[in-house]
C-alpha cells in the first residue's frame, strides 16, 4: 500500500512538471495541428482515389488522421518523455542515485510516464481532435462506452510503449553513446506504431508484420477500439494482444535492467 | 539461552558492522585504438581492501584523485558488484540486497544530488517520506530537527535548481538523513562549501555522531574535515589501503622531517647541502627537508654562507604535507 502512495505522488509531479512545460505544449499543439491539415488532405486524396481502403471509410480515415496527431504525444509513438532522462541519468552516472533509493527502478518510471502521458493526453490531445473535428466530418462514435473502452486501449498503449523505451534507454548502459539505437527505435515506432497511416492499409507480409509488432498497440489499437471496429471477443482480444506485449516487454526490460546493473559500471565519481 | 547467543551475535556485528574482505573492483576499460579497433585494459580501483569499521564509530577515508574512494563508497551502497572479495554492511551483502539495505543507510555524494532539480526542496523530502516510509511523526521531527541545524527554513520552498552548491549540499545531507539511518557514506560533501557552511555541516556531523551513533564514512579532500571529525583514518592510494589508524599516527609518521623554505636572490639549481634534500622549486624558492629532531641553525647558517639568501621560513610537518609526502613515496616505491 505504502509503494502505491509513491508511485501514485510520482506520477502526479510528472503531471505536474508537464504541465509546466506551457510553450512546449502549445508548440507541440500546433505542430500536429498543421502536420494533420496535411495528412487530412493526402488522405482525402487517397481515399477519393480507393474507396474503403484498408476496410475504413472517409470518415473514419479522417478521424484516424485527427486521433493519430492527438494521440501520439501521449503514447510517445515518436520515443521521448522518461526515455532522454533516463538515458542521461546512465550517461552520467546519475542513475547511481536512483539504484540506491528503495524503490524499485522500472515502477519509478513507469509512474513517471504514466504521469506524463495523462497530461498529454489532455494537453497535446484535446486541441487537435477539436479541431480536426470541427473543420471535417469525422466518424466519432457517441457512445461514452467506446470512449471508455479507447481510453483502456490507450492506457494499454501506454504500457507498452513504455515497455519498449525502457529497453532502449537499458541499452545505454552498453553502448554509452546509446542515440543510433534510439534513432532506429524512433523510426520503427513512427512506421509500426501506424501514427503516419494506419496499418490495415498495408497489403501482404508488411501488413501482417505490422500489426503482430507490440508498435501497433500505440495508435492502431486504440484507433480501432474508438472507430467501433472493435467490439464484443474483439475488443477483448485487442487488450489482450496490448497487455500480452505489455506484460512480455515489460518482464524484458526487467532482465535486462538486471543485467545491466550487474555488470553495471557506473559513470563518474 | 537462545538471547545470549543473539546478543553475542548482535555485538560481534556491531563490532564490525562494517566489513571488508578482500575486496576487489575490477574495471575493463576499452580503448579506441582506430575504426571498429579498441584495446581492452583493466583498471584496478579497489586493490584487495580489508578493514572493519564497528557501529557508530566515524572514519575518514582519504587519499589523491582517483584511489578508489568513491568506487569503494559505491560497492558499500550496493550500485557497484565488487569484482572479488567479501562485503558485508550490517551483515547484508550490499549488491545482493540493494533495496533492503538502502532502507538503513545514507549516501551523499558530494558530487551528485539525491533531489529532484525541477522541485521544491520541501517536495523531494515529501517524496522520500513516502519512499522510505517513513511513520509520519519521525519524519516531522527528523525534518524540523534538519531545517534547525542546517538553516533550510527559507530554502523549503526553492526549486532545488536554484540553490547554491552550498544550500543544495546542506539540503542534500538532510535528505540523506529523513529515515534515520544507521550508516551514512559521505563523498566529500564539503566540496565547494564556503568557511562558515563546513563549519555548521561538521558540527551537524559530529552532533548526529555523538547523539544518534550514526556510523559515518567520511571522503574527502579537505584535511580540517577529518582533523575535526574523525579519530580514525584510512589512507587509500591505487586501491590499496596505506594507512589504517588514529590521526595522530599519521603526524607521528610525517613528523620525522621539517621544511625550510628559503627565497634566494634569483633562481639557482637545487641547494647542495647535505644537511638536508631539496624537495622542490620554484623560480628563487627552494623547499628543503631535514630531520626533525635537527635544530634549523646549522642548515640556515650553512645557506646563507654559500646562497644568495633573501628570506626563510621553517614549517612544521602538517597533515597535508604528511600524505602528500605518503601519495609521492607510493608512486615512486
Ligand atoms: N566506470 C568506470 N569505468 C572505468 N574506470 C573507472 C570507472 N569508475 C572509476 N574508474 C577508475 O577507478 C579509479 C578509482 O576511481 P574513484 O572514482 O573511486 O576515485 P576517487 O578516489 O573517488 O577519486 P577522487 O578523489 O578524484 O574522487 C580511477 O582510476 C578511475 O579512473
Ligand atoms: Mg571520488
Amino acid at each position: 500500500m505504502g509503494t502505491g502512495r509513491l508511485y501514485a505522488a510520482v506520477a502526479v509531479r510528472a503531471f505536474r512538471r508537464y504541465a509546466t512545460y506551457r510553450v512546449a505544449t502549445a508548440a507541440g499543439v500546433f505542430t500536429n495541428t498543421v502536420f494533420g491539415l496535411i495528412l487530412a488532405y493526402t488522405y482525402i486524396a487517397l481515399w477519393d482515389e480507393k474507396p474503403h481502403l484498408g476496410g475504413y471509410d472517409q470518415a473514419q480515415a479522417l478521424t484516424y488522421v485527427w486521433l493519430a496527431q492527438g494521440l501520439h504525444a501521449a503514447v510517445a509513438a515518436m520515443g521521448g518523455g522518461f526515455e532522454d532522462e533516463l538515458i542521461e541519468r546512465i550517461r552520467t552516472g546519475d542513475i547511481a542515485i536512483d539504484l540506491y533509493r528503495p524503490a524499485d527502478l522500472q515502477a519509478w518510471w513507469l509512474a513517471t510516464d504514466v504521469g506524463r502521458a495523462a497530461f498529454q493526453l489532455v494537453g497535446r490531445g484535446v486541441v487537435p481532435m477539436a479541431f480536426g473535428a470541427l473543420v471535417f466530418e469525422l466518424a466519432l462514435p457517441a457512445d461514452p462506452a467506446t470512449w471508455l473502452a479507447f481510453l483502456v486501449a490507450v492506457a494499454l498503449g501506454v504500457a507498452v510503449s513504455f515497455a519498449i523505451r525502457y529497453i532502449v534507454a537499458m541499452m545505454t548502459f552498453w553502448f554509452l553513446d546509446g542515440a543510433g539505437v534510439q534513432q532506429l527505435a524512433t523510426l520503427v515506432g513512427i512506421f509500426f506504431s501506424g501514427m503516419l497511416l494506419p496499418l490495415n492499409i498495408f497489403p501482404g507480409a508488411l501488413g501482417e508484420l505490422g500489426r503482430v509488432l507490440p508498435w501497433s498497440a500505440l495508435i492502431q489499437a486504440p484507433a480501432d477500439v474508438l472507430l467501433g471496429e472493435r467490439t464484443g471477443s474483439g475488443l477483448l482480444s485487442t487488450y489482450a494482444f496490448q497487455a500480452a506485449w505489455a506484460v512480455g516487454l515489460l518482464a524484458v526490460g526487467r532482465l535486462v535492467q538486471l543485467a545491466a546493473t550487474r555488470r553495471v559500471v557506473v559513470q563518474g565519481g | 539461552m537462545d538471547t545470549e547467543l543473539d546478543a553475542e551475535t548482535d555485538s560481534a556485528s556491531d563490532r564490525e558492522f562494517i566489513r571488508l574482505d578482500r575486496v576487489e573492483k575490477v574495471f575493463d576499460v576499452r580503448k579506441k585504438t582506430g575504426f571498429l579497433r579498441s584495446e581492452r585494459h583493466e583498471v584496478r580501483a579497489v586493490d584487495s581492501i580489508s578493514f572493519t569499521v564497528p557501529r557508530g564509530e566515524m572514519v575518514g577515508y582519504i587519499g589523491p584523485n582517483g584511489a578508489g574512494k568513491s568506487t569503494t563508497i559505491k560497492m558499500l551502497t550496493g550500485i557497484l558488484t565488487p569484482s572479488g572479495g567479501r562485503l558485508r554492511v550490517a551483515g547484508i551483502d550490499p549488491s545482493r540486497e540493494r533495496t533492503r539495505l538502502a532502507r538503513r543507510i545514507g549516501v551523499v555524494f558530494g558530487q551528485r544530488t539525491t533531489l529532484w532539480w525541477d522541485l521544491p526542496l520541501i517536495d523531494s523530502y515529501r517524496l522520500m517520506h513516502r519512499m522510505y516510509r517513513i511513520p509520519d511523526a519521525r519524519y516531522r521531527e527528523n525534518l524540523d530537527r534538519c531545517v534547525e541545524l542546517l538553516e533550510l527554513g527559507p530554502l523549503l520552498d526553492v526549486p532545488v535548481r536554484q540553490l547554491s552548491l552550498g544550500q543544495r549540499m546542506r539540503g542534500d545531507i538532510a535528505a540523506a538523513l529523513l529515515h534515520d539511518p544507521e550508516v551514512l557514506y559521505l563523498d566529500e560533501p564539503t566540496i565547494g562549501l564556503d568557511v562558515i557552511s563546513k563549519v555548521k555541516v561538521r558540527e551537524f556531523l559530529r552532533d548526529l555522531n555523538a547523539e544518534r551513533s550514526t556510523t559515518v564514512l567520511l571522503t574527502t579532500h579537505d584535511l580540517s574535515d577529518i582533523e575535526q571529525l574523525c579519530r580514525r583514518v584510512m589512507v587509500i592510494d591505487h586501491g590499496r589501503l596505506v594507512y589504517d589508524g588514529p590521526l595522530s599516527g599519521l603526524h607521528e609518521i610525517g613528523a620525522g622531517e621539517r621544511t625550510l623554505v628559503v627565497d634566494l636572490e634569483r633562481e639557482l639549481p637545487p641547494i647542495d647541502v647535505d644537511l638536508a634534500r631539496v624537495v622542490k622549486v620554484e623560480g628563487p624558492r627552494q623547499w628543503l627537508a631535514f630531520p626533525a629532531s635537527d635544530s634549523a641553525a646549522p642548515l640556515v647558517a650553512r645557506i646563507a654562507a654559500e646562497y644568495p639568501l633573501v628570506d626563510l621560513s621553517v614549517r612544521e610537518p602538517d597533515i597535508e604535507a604528511v600524505i602528500s609526502r605518503m601519495y609521492a613515496e607510493k608512486a615512486t616505491s
